[in-house]
């Protein structure tokens, strides 16, 4: 760490990096870095140990941790909470933040305690509706959407001022994501619908989980004749699948995500993990040739011990040290 | 026009409990065009409570249900309400089969007794053919139709959402409900007709909600208070 801070960037470095939070995750972006960002699902309880151990798990093998937000509307550990866990024992998170359960007002606050906390990335949601969760008789709140809530945090960030343009003292320092599904429709707005996201304020961009990497690769050619891949980082989702069941219940039951019948075929001719492996190096392998692939965000759910031996497997080891200072310069 | 569906029988017989007498009252407006609430649905559902009355007589303890019928022009119009002056003095409860204006209106009138819904209004809608209605308009106060196609995903998105179709938009269908269209899938359509996709580009401001649901002022108190 001592190294960090007495490290010289260059000039070229410098200009191209204007730090806005001064994470980790933003420094190796705009160092150029392939960078690895993993999930972390936080328990359904108040287990302080669960986070632990998988962040424990975890450890060494992501510059990054997305700390999901009540994923699939299910109630678990808040992601600010689980998020100061993680800092605690070292490692950096990525706080989502959805519009499900907050209006402005709750958004707002949270956001504020989060920076205070620490946090410095932060993933704007639009959120699952309660319909797909625990508690489907929940009232949705769905008071901003992902792209406006990312003009309000930018706006505190940048502005200094409250969505109601009340001025703050001290703003929150959030490296700012967005996500995007490249599989949903209408399938040619899916482009436009990102450079939205990006002109509201999105740095980097976490996609919605690929199988498809040719319809992928379709998506990121739109992308790229818009100029978006240099407007954002763009940080492709995996998920490797654990069984054949699995591989069923994301191509039938999961909205907007794509399972082509070829993996469907492999997991049925091996029935295993390994093969389940397997498929997700390789689309790791292609998604790395893509232009405009700034890195990949491995979403194991509620199977982290696989993280390790993936990002081993696909050569992405060590993780790298950030060589510019975190001090943020915007 | 308002859409309602009917409550559950079940609700009905919890509404009437032990009592002797209660009213029921139906609406000549909405409910009856769209038939859940006027004269027809009066008798039947009285008639539904008699035979039940008799079978249940002995849960009951033993009492007798005596049912007034009655339906009027509208329930939301206080001159029409009038019209009940001096009625259902010896029932214990009304049961009115009109939207929640209606029932609230009937409730004012008749403040010593207990009014019960008996429809649930739903929406705001139009009619396209008898018992097919689309849902349309939630009454947000804050119309935004203009920017979006003539189409509104306040009340036909299932998160409102006005920057665009969430992930979840699939084969043109809502992941909520794959019966519902995606209304944002109907906007983009409609936008790429008349050659003006562009306008999806624009990031749609944060919407005012303090109307609905946040109601700071309820409608008719800010025109007493113009009119004053």
């Amino acid at each position: 760490m001592d190294e960090e801070k007495t490290a010289k960037p260059s000039a070229e470095v410098q200009e191209t990096s204007r730090l806005k939070s001064g994470s980790n995750l933003e420094r190796l972006l705009k160092e150029g870095k392939f960078v690895v960002t993993a999930e972390l699902g936080p328990p359904r309880g108040a287990a302080r140990e669960t986070v632990e151990r998988k962040a424990n798990i975890l450890r060494g093998y992501a510059d990054a941790f997305n700390i999901t937000d009540c994923q699939t509307s299910v109630v678990r550990m808040s992601s600010i909470a689980s998020g100061v866990i993680l800092l605690e024992m070292g490692l950096e998170p990525v706080i989502q933040m959805t519009c499900r359960d907050r209006n402005r007002i709750g958004l707002q606050s949270d956001l504020l305690g989060a920076a205070a906390l620490g946090m410095k990335n932060l993933l704007c949601l639009t959120g699952d509706h309660p319909k797909f969760g625990d508690h489907p008789g929940a009232k949705p709140v769905f008071d901003l959407d992902s792209i406006q809530l990312l003009s309000v945090v930018k706006a505190m960030r940048d502005e200094k001022r409250l969505q109601s343009g009340t001025k703050i003292e001290v703003e929150p320092r959030f490296f700012l994501g967005a996500a995007e599904n490249p599989f949903a429709d209408p399938f040619a707005f899916r482009a436009r619908r990102l450079a939205k996201k990006i002109e509201a304020g999105a740095e980097f961009i976490q996609t919605q989980i690929v199988y498809n990497v040719e319809r992928f690769a379709q998506w990121m050619t739109a992308v790229r004749a818009m100029g978006l891949h240099k407007k954002a980082f763009i940080l492709a989702g995996v998920t490797p699948l654990k069984s054949l069941g699995m591989a069923r219940y994301m191509k039938n039951n999961v909205p907007g995500l794509e399972v082509p019948d070829e993996i469907i075929a492999r997991m049925e001719k091996k029935k295993s993990k390994t093969e389940g492996i397997d498929i997700c190096l390789e689309i790791i392998e292609k998604l790395r040739k893509i232009e405009g692939v700034a890195g990949i965000h491995i979403m194991a759910v509620e199977w982290e011990e696989v993280v390790p031996q993936l990002v081993e497997r696909a050569s992405l080891l060590p993780r790298p040290t950030p060589s510019i200072s975190a001090v943020p310069t915007c | 026009m308002i859409v309602a569906r009917p409550k559950s029988f079940e609700d009905i017989k919890r509404y009437v409990g032990n009592r002797k007498k209660v009213a029921i009252v139906g609406c000549g407006g909405c409910v009856t065009v769209r038939p859940v609430g006027g004269q027809k649905q009066v008798q039947e559902l009285a008639a539904l409570l008699r035979l039940w009355a008799k079978k249940e007589a002995l849960t009951r303890g033993s009492q007798p249900l005596t049912i007034e019928e009655e339906t009027i022009l509208r329930q939301c119009e206080p001159e029409f309400i009038n019209s009940l002056e001096g009625r259902f003095k010896d029932c214990e409860a009304i049961i009115s089969l009109a939207c929640g204006v209606g029932v609230q209106c009937l409730a004012d009138k008749f403040p010593e007794l207990e009014v019960f819904p008996g429809v649930d209004a739903v929406f705001m809608g139009a009619t396209i053919e008898p018992g097919l209605y689309w849902e349309r308009c939630v009454g947000c106060g804050n119309c935004i139709i203009g920017e979006t196609g003539g189409l509104c995903p306040v009340s036909r998105c299932a998160k409102s959402l006005l920057n665009g179709p969430c992930g979840g938009s699939l084969g043109g269908h809502c992941e909520v409900s794959p019966e519902t269209p995606c209304v944002w899938q109907l906007i983009y359509e409609r936008m790429e007709q008349r050659g003006n996709l562009g306008a999806l580009d624009r990031i749609m401001p944060i919407k005012d909600w303090s109307v609905r649901p946040g109601r700071l002022v309820l409608e008719h108190l800010r025109v007493e208070k113009k009119e004053s």
